[in-house]
């Protein structure tokens, strides 16, 4: 598969769909409206920033040790805890949780780790149902296609395709109107939390101090996910721990802020363990499956170790010029929009993956938009360097040789002026076309007109 | 050497290379962290009124903005009148609850079939309540919304599950914010937490079709708090 030229096959076409645009940009533009109202209402959003980073690099720069007191406390209190260096060990762990209790059904809240691992079609695979309990997610499922976005799965489709959806898959679609489609969803879901055998959650937040894992979410689907099945299982990427408690006072609103523009996500809710004694309801067991998935790589590139900050709140995609005219499925991976340009080239291959960093403006809005301050648009001029260095393009750097000779003595400057001049022409008649040299460049620009008489002819001829 | 000693291997090989701090731009640190970055977090988050009728007024704009309908009333004999008067305009046929000083009172004032969570219940049984009646540990005026635990609010489901969530709170469970709401808990339950804590602000919601604000999703369409 070459992924190049399938991202850029992609990304002309969604580039040209007018209908795909509009439908982005009202769903950002409102995204962008209430998230600075809610921003304005700090009383200082850029020290709520700086202290966000500050955490974060305080737990990632020493998460050896917050992840054992982690894992000691989860394991107290009766909670089982996995640990998968890959993705594969992963959905094998979990697998094999299911079959020790003889499930059948699975229902899910949701979890990007789980996409990141492609949980849903390993299960599958092996007969187990799985259901996404989360609206937009359930939406793409009944698609078969992958999230369009780290937080809102099904931006990308109208009310009218949500419809035809439903009418199609489940013969449940009483208008267009998202209320009575959202009541379609409740009904369906309703019975398979009640039945479902596990529940599966993702995590934005594991807390070193108290052995928590903290979920945010809006629907309630997580609660119940939570609440019902006698057994549940929660995926955690490693870099998703916090050293203290009272740190969610900081990142709670900030992650509803900066993802929705939220004062409070609806639920944020904190799961310590498995039913304790005295307690009425809850799973009687519950693990936790910790995952790297090649995490400590990005870890060991100390000037991107950053990149482990994130909380997955989805700000930079939303602001970003290449994500919305291109959008979230053209990217081909897990994470998109410019946190996924960064981290997917140390998580699936530099080379692979370089073009991702080479598909930004570098305007820096994503930078700006992260609360947690990673230097993304950086991050992403750094991947195109080492992807140069680790394997250098050689018409590039014969180009650049030339040209350096060229630049370097007047008289070959003088020269290809006078060539440029005079070949430029030449150029118009086939331009755009397989036998212009620049077409990469000109098949959607104009070259200014050569002027008539150089800067430096002027001068000397300036009376 | 099993997974568990791999990654934190690898970890703490790849922490052998010192990152700088964020905002350090490569150079040395501008300062040592003394004291935990968010400690003052009070001073950034959105601000709060220094009285308590400022941040009960807070609380009720919020609240207001959530969609949430909040009630303070002017004592705990006030709770069966409004509660009678929910059940009335509602039509609520069955009343899930759990047992607690403020749900006990005000749910034998109301003479419906109740369903009390303390000794285990059905699920399919409490789905087929109209309401959940709990108690919670705290107001956040800050953000307008409640925190309930799965010890102090019948459960982890009685709070999700039936379409109608209705929160009994006392005028002393209300804190300023966050980091206040956070410090309650811990002066409430550590070192031996609930193994659910949550934090309901709203009631449940979803904006997944075209962005369009749609409340209950997959929880409670309506949330209802009564401060006693």
């Amino acid at each position: 598969m070459n992924f190049v030229s399938d991202f850029k096959t992609r990304a002309t076409a969604k580039a040209g769909d007018l209908r795909h645009r509009q439908v982005i940009r009202t769903a950002l533009r409102g995204y962008e409206i209430v998230r600075d109202k809610r921003k304005a209402a700090f009383q200082s959003w850029e020290s709520a920033r700086q202290a966000a980073a500050e955490t974060k690099w305080e737990a990632v720069n020493h998460l050896d040790t917050h992840l054992e007191t982690l894992v000691a406390k989860l394991e107290a209190r009766g909670t089982k805890v996995h640990w998968a260096s890959t993705a594969a060990q992963a959905r094998e762990i979990i697998a094999q949780i299911l079959r020790d209790k003889k499930a059948r059904s699975i229902i899910k809240s949701k979890a990007m780790t789980s996409e990141e691992i492609h949980l849903n079609h390993a299960l599958e695979a092996e007969g187990f149902t799985v259901v996404e309990s989360d609206l937009g997610e359930f939406i793409v499922q009944l698609r078969h296609e992958p999230p369009y976005h780290i937080v809102f799965p099904s931006m990308h489709l109208t009310r009218g395709e949500i419809k035809d959806l439903f009418q199609k898959e489940l013969g449940d679609a009483p208008s267009d109107s998202p209320e009575e489609l959202t009541m379609v969803a409740r009904r369906v879901m309703r019975q398979k939390y009640i039945t479902a055998d596990v529940g599966f959650t993702g995590a934005n937040f594991a807390i070193a101090e108290t052995g928590m894992i903290s979920i945010t979410e809006n629907e309630g689907n997580a609660r119940l996910t939570a609440a019902l099945p006698r057994t549940m299982v929660t995926l955690l990427g490693i870099e998703k721990v916090l050293p203290r408690f009272t740190d969610l006072a900081l990142f709670l609103p900030m992650l509803a802020t900066a993802g929705a523009g939220q004062p409070m996500t609806c639920y944020n809710t904190m799961y310590s363990g498995p039913r304790q004694p005295g307690e009425v309801d809850g799973p009687e067991e519950w693990h936790v499956v910790l995952l790297d998935n090649r995490r400590t790589e990005l870890l060991a590139d100390a000037e991107q170790r950053d990149a482990l900050h994130c909380i997955r709140c989805g700000a930079c995609l939303n602001v970003c010029p290449i994500f919305r005219n291109v959008g979230g499925h053209t990217y081909g991976t897990t994470y998109s929009g410019p946190v996924g340009a960064v981290i997917t080239p140390h998580l699936r291959g530099l080379q692979e993956w370089k073009h991702l960093s080479n598909a930004s403006s570098l305007c820096g809005a994503c930078t700006e938009a992260c609360p947690v301050k990673i230097d993304l648009h950086h991050h992403l001029l750094q991947n195109r360097r080492n992807a140069v260095s680790a394997q250098p393009a050689f018409f590039e750097k014969l180009a650049y040789r030339i040209f350096s000779i060229i630049a370097n003595e007047p008289t070959f400057w003088a020269l290809a002026k006078k060539i440029g001049w005079l070949t430029q022409p030449l150029q118009a008649l086939v331009k755009g076309s397989s036998m212009d040299p620049a077409k990469a460049w000109t098949k959607t620009r104009d070259l200014p007109p050569m002027p008539q008489e150089t800067f430096k002819d002027w001068w000397r001829n300036r009376k | 050497m099993s997974e568990r000693e791999k990654i934190l291997g690898r970890i703490r090989e790849a922490l052998q290379v010192h990152a700088p701090l964020p905002g350090s731009h490569g150079t040395t640190p501008v300062r040592s962290i003394a004291e935990p970055p968010a400690s003052h977090a009070r001073a950034w988050l959105p601000a709060v009124g220094a009285s308590v009728e400022e941040q009960f007024a807070l609380f009720a704009r919020n609240a207001a903005d959530l969609k949430a309908d909040f009630q303070l009333l002017a004592n705990r004999e006030a709770l069966p009148a409004v509660l009678r008067s929910l059940a009335q305009a509602e039509q609520w046929r069955r009343v899930a609850s759990h047992g607690g000083a403020l749900t006990d009172f005000a749910c034998a004032a109301l003479g419906l079939p109740m369903l009390l969570t303390d000794r285990g219940y059905e699920v399919q049984a409490m789905e087929q309540c109209d309401v959940g009646i709990t108690e919670c540990d705290v107001l956040v005026a800050q953000t307008g919304g409640v925190a309930v635990t799965s010890r102090s609010a019948g459960g982890r489901a009685l709070s999700v599950l039936p379409p109608h969530h209705v929160v009994l709170a006392r005028r002393e469970q209300l804190v300023p914010d966050l980091p206040a709401a956070f410090a309650r808990l811990q002066q409430l339950y550590a070192p031996d937490f609930p193994s659910m804590i949550s934090f309901i602000t709203g009631p449940s919601r979803t904006g997944d079709i075209e962005r369009i604000l749609v409340l209950g999703a997959h929880g409670p369409k309506k949330l209802t708090i009564l401060c006693v």
